[in-house]
């Protein structure tokens, strides 16, 4: 498929107003840090940065964040009322302002989120047309749009291992799009982003999971499926 | 072979050729472009049909106030009007558009044709034309595929973007994408079309985007309004025969240039225009966030 737009990129996306920047983008970064939560939060944190700072309320990008956490898509006419659904469900949230972060994308937010059993940090920049990219996670640096099949990984730093996964991957039938792995964060752990170019199969990663020195494993297929 | 929608020069050259309707090449491109069917694209087209239906009947009969209470229900206002300066028909069409474009400003579903900031032009101008002219659905995704055309040329010639190019860029854009929409459905012929299509971006040429406290409302929602009426008054004159002297490449051309050379604070920044009057200013106070905090940078995540 070419880079040219598409008829339906002039006649849609069909969307939730009032801009595609502060409420699709800003759903979607929620969705991403949902599916790496990988269950409901109890708990969330959202700092909105710089030029969202200011203008996240009057946008409802407040609204539109909650709604990704809660897995609404970015077209469900719920996300209006996300607030209040989040509290009818128990979640306690705080919302954050930062105008200042000079060295942050003009519209980034983060996430914090707790869970049952875990607690994730998501970054994520809304880079216009309801585009996004996850920039970073718990600490680490990555940069996927998740419009791919992604798989995260949180693993031991262990030779070999790259050539050991992206073969696993490989027998899958899936083509790898881009991949980064940082180990510059806390524990020596690595934190590995694969994006996909199709999905992989659920034995394949409850195999990866099994793996000694894999920590945790999350698949993101397409964040808008 | 199929065209990649560079001028309008080349999809009339391409229909003269092929003798096809006009509509056609934009079919041909999706497919090529896109690997969809042709089933499929029908059917995205309804849906975004619709869509723009659901928008303009949301807009007149739900509760249509904005977060921050610049939007407040304009819509029904216009639909009950007593007074009607044309018609009852243009009066409906201004209360249609600015339902859709209400929507959109209260976090309701439309679609972006061709950005949510344009997104009740489209809606306005396609429930008028076939109320009023009993046009059968299967023309209006037609036409819906000649506005589509329309816009990919204006996106690779000059912006349909409000950061980029201004206001002219978004309902500019939508308007000309419904002037060439109504043409085509009243049986306008290719050059029609095309003519509409210049005489509406030569009344819409330096647009400035300049929302109060940066949201998507005012002026937005009344803009789209005017560009409704725009869309209307310019296929009317292109369907009687009266022509652009200009054509339209080199107006599409001109809107380029005049966006590339349009101050930034008359882009989408909130600094000029209506945004930097001192209404706009006090109505900022009041709806942007306050307790903003500042980091050092070491504390800052990555």
């Amino acid at each position: 498929m070419s880079d040219r737009s598409s008829i339906f990129d002039m006649i849609g996306p069909i969307m939730i107003g009032p801009s595609s920047s502060h409420t699709a983008g800003v759903v979607r970064i929620g969705r991403v840090a949902r599916r790496i939560l990988g269950q409901i939060p109890q708990k969330v944190t959202i700092t909105f940065y710089n030029s969202f700072a200011r203008t996240f309320e009057g946008h409802g990008s407040d609204r539109a964040i909650m709604a990704g956490l809660l897995d609404f898509k970015t077209d469900d006419d719920r996300i209006r009322e996300a607030l209040e659904i989040a509290k009818q469900k128990g979640i306690e949230y705080v919302f954050r302002s930062v105008s200042n972060a000079s060295h942050l994308h003009p519209n980034t937010i983060k996430v914090e989120a707790t869970g049952e059993n875990r607690k994730v940090e998501v970054l994520g920049i809304s880079r216009g047309g309801g585009l996004i990219s996850i920039t970073g996670i718990d600490g680490f640096k990555c940069n996927f749009t998740a419009q791919q099949h992604t798989l995260v990984i949180d693993a031991h730093d262990v030779k070999g291992s790259i050539a050991f996964v992206t073969n696993i991957v490989a027998n899958d039938g899936c083509n790898i799009a881009t991949m980064t792995v940082d180990r510059s964060a806390r524990n020596q752990n690595a934190k590995w982003v694969i994006e996909m170019d199709s999905g992989i199969e659920s034995i394949t990663l409850q195999y990866l999971q099994h793996l000694k020195w894999v920590i945790h494993v999350e698949y993101i297929p397409n964040i808008d499926l | 072979m199929g065209i990649k929608f560079n001028s309008f020069k080349e999809w009339e050259n391409h229909c003269q050729a092929n003798k096809g309707a006009v509509w056609q090449p934009v079919l041909q491109y999706e497919i090529d472009e896109k690997e969809r069917t042709e089933e499929e694209i029908w059917h995205k087209l309804d849906q975004a049909f619709a869509v723009m239906k659901d928008a303009v009947h949301t807009g007149l009969e739900h509760d249509m106030k904005s977060i921050s209470g610049m939007i407040d229900n304009g819509a029904k206002k216009v639909m009950a009007s007593k007074v009607h300066l044309i018609s009852p028909e243009f009066t409906r069409l201004l209360a249609y558009t600015l339902a859709a474009k209400e929507v959109n400003s209260c976090m309701g579903r439309v679609v972006a044709a061709p950005t949510a900031g344009a997104s009740g032009i489209m809606p306005g101008i396609l429930t008028t034309l076939q109320e009023l002219h009993q046009i059968p659905n299967r023309t209006i995704y037609e036409s819906m595929l000649v506005a589509a055309g329309i816009a990919l040329i204006i996106e690779r010639r000059a912006s349909i973007a409000g950061a980029v190019g201004g206001c002219q860029a978004e309902t500019g854009t939508a308007a000309a994408m419904g002037a060439g929409a109504i043409v085509y459905a009243m049986g306008g012929t290719l050059d029609q079309i095309f003519d509409s299509v210049a005489i509406t971006i030569m009344n819409m040429l330096g647009l400035i985007c300049d929302p109060i406290a940066g949201l998507v409302e005012v002026p937005c929602v009344k803009r789209n309004g005017s560009g409704a009426v725009i869309a209307f008054s310019s296929a009317q004159m292109a369907l009687s025969g009266d022509k652009s002297i200009i054509p339209v490449d080199e107006v599409i051309d001109a809107m380029g240039e005049v966006g590339m050379s349009m101050e930034e604070k008359y882009k989408e920044t909130a600094l000029g225009g209506l945004a930097a009057t001192p209404t706009a200013r006090e109505i900022e106070k009041r709806v942007l966030v306050h307790q903003v905090e500042e980091i050092e940078e070491e504390e800052a995540p990555l």
